[in-house]
């Protein structure tokens, strides 16, 4: 519990503690007024469409705004000071050593995927696939209101890869993770000598697959097999789906890649928690 | 107003705007939705208010601190315990830094939520990617400066991940194996060196000081203008 305790109330802290009450909060207030719209039909903001003055109107509430923000920052920064530890020595490795806060759902991921992987092609297609978003979603609905019915896809979507796949993994490696980078939960004692047999084994050995180049070759299916689910529900559904149509092969093409590619991490972490799985695919070059 | 008196018209409202080179980052008049606290959380506004703040605060900060191994511990130090102000000073900085990432986590929130990056917004919610990343890496860059245990380590753990870029990187796949060494690769590029020492803090200092916060400005710059081009605030047709 006083690892736990110490974590909690370690200054760099404080903003990821801030954000487990923000989030929930903005989280309600948005879903909150997307039912409300979805229910009513038209979106509260249709019926305040007259334009009103900038000054005086928009920039008093930028002002209070301003103003409630900066005493809440005065109020932060006389209370808590900012961490300042002994001067940086390099040959002495806390244990563990941990990113930034914000940084950390990518420490996170660092357990399940190579670091080519966890920590340059994801982030990668993270970025990419942020960026993409504008152009791959042609819903021409919900613009400018919030709302659930209307896009359901695209908020599921963004707000797993949002919540799961960020914050929690962001929380999980701010508060769970303890020395040798292994999970303790908040009430056990961090215990550096802490022992976890390492007993991962790649799929196609668990398989009972004991050559190498079959390894290979079987591995390659599962990762090829996988990424074929986006083209085989394409061929399923393009006669009669009218949303594919319109979508068009391109985006259906980055759509389902980016898609599959988010939902292998969590596939991947199932099958380490699961099954004790290290690796999918090994080849010479690289693992996955 | 000071000049003239002022009179409640709308007319007067109008030029308060125009005539005033900050207040015409606004359009005069908007719609009524636009002001609700509701709709936009007021994110976009805080964060752009926080990298302010750091930018003031930053400034000041820099006259205290030398980005050398020998002195910039110490004078993060003497900073703290000499300096009138010096220890509210760094909290500041440094909450605010951390205040902008959280608001611009939010204002990301916020924008895909009201389907903000449609068309015709496309552009725009490009630009606040790429102001998303830099928000990050201009925290990361600072987090180095203090040069303590903390920053040491959570600088290296951050740019070991480089070393494993595929072909750029001396062990990342692919990478030609008597080209790509560990003192040529991009890890190397970042650090200035193997591993996290002198002439990184001196990097990190320069990112942090100068290359990254004006790349920052010039892309907010860019993002309050297509918020204006794209038709202001979003809102239903
Ligand atoms: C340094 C970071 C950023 C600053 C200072 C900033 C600032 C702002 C401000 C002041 C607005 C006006 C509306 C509002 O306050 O919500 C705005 C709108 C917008 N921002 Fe940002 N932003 C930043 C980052 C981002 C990011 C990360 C994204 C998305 C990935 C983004 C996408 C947009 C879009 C699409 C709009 C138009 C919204 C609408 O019309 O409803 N911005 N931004």
């Amino acid at each position: 519990m006083e690892h736990f305790l110490e974590l909690v109330t370690k200054a760099d802290n404080v903003p990821i503690m801030a954000i487990m009450f923000l989030l929930p909060f903005f989280t309600w207030l948005a879903f909150s007024q997307a039912r409300r719209n979805d229910r009513a039909g038209t979106p509260a903001e249709a019926a305040q469409k007259d334009k009103v003055y900038v000054w005086p109107y928009l920039c008093r509430s930028e002002f209070v705004c301003a103003i409630i923000v900066m005493l809440i920052l005065a109020v932060w920064s006389i209370t808590i000071d900012a961490p300042l530890e002994e001067p940086s020595n390099p040959t002495q490795t806390p244990n563990p050593s941990k990113a930034p806060w914000y940084f950390l759902a990518l420490q996170e991921m660092l357990v399940y995927f190579d670091p080519w992987i966890a920590g340059v092609v994801l982030p990668g297609f993270i970025i990419g696939g942020l960026i993409a978003i504008p152009y791959i979603d042609i819903n021409p609905k919900g613009k400018g209101y919030y709302t659930l019915k209307e896009r359901p896809f695209a908020i599921g979507t963004f707000c797993f890869g949002f919540f799961v796949l960020w914050i929690v993994l962001m929380i999980v490696g701010t508060f769970l993770r303890g020395p040798g980078w292994n999970l303790f939960a908040p009430w056990v004692k961090w215990d550096p000598h802490k022992v976890v047999p390492l007993t991962n084994i790649n799929l196609t050995y668990l398989l009972g697959i004991r050559n190498d180049q079959t390894a290979t070759f079987v591995g390659f299916i599962f990762v090829a097999g996988y990424y074929a689910l986006g083209p085989i529900c394409y061929l399923w559904k393009i006669k009669t789906s009218k949303f594919l149509q319109e979508l068009g092969l391109v985006r259906y093409i980055i759509i389902s890649f980016l898609f599959l590619t988010m939902f292998s991490l969590p596939i991947k972490m199932a099958l380490r928690w699961g099954a004790n799985v290290k690796y999918v695919w090994v080849t010479p070059w690289f693992n996955i | 107003m000071f000049r003239h008196g002022y009179e409640d018209t709308g007319r007067r409202y109008t030029l308060q705007i125009l005539q005033n080179v900050w207040m015409h980052l606004h359009p005069p008049r908007l719609p009524r939705h636009a002001l609700n606290f509701r709709f936009t959380w007021c994110m976009g506004g805080i964060t752009f208010l926080m990298f302010l703040v750091t930018a003031v605060t930053g400034v000041l900060l820099m006259f205290y601190y030398r980005p050398t191994a020998e002195y910039a511990f110490h004078d993060v130090q003497y900073l703290e315990f000499d300096i009138p102000f010096g220890m509210l000073l760094r909290n500041m900085h440094r909450w605010s830094a951390h205040g902008m990432v959280i608001a611009v986590m939010l204002h990301m929130f916020r924008v895909f939520l009201t389907g903000s990056y449609k068309k015709p917004r496309e552009f725009n919610w490009s630009v606040g990617v790429i102001l998303l990343l830099v928000t990050f890496f201009l925290s990361f860059t600072g987090y180095l400066l203090p040069w303590d245990q903390l920053a040491f380590w959570a600088v290296t753990v951050g740019t070991n991940m480089a070393r494993a870029t595929p072909v750029l990187g001396h062990e990342g796949p692919f990478h030609p194996h008597d080209i790509v060494t560990q003192s040529n690769d991009v890890r190397f590029a970042l650090l200035g060196g193997t591993i996290v020492g002198p002439s990184t803090l001196l990097r990190f200092y320069i990112l942090h000081c100068v290359a990254v916060p004006l790349l920052a400005s010039v892309l907010i710059a860019l993002h309050f203008w297509r918020v204006r081009k794209d038709g202001g605030i979003s809102g239903p047709l």
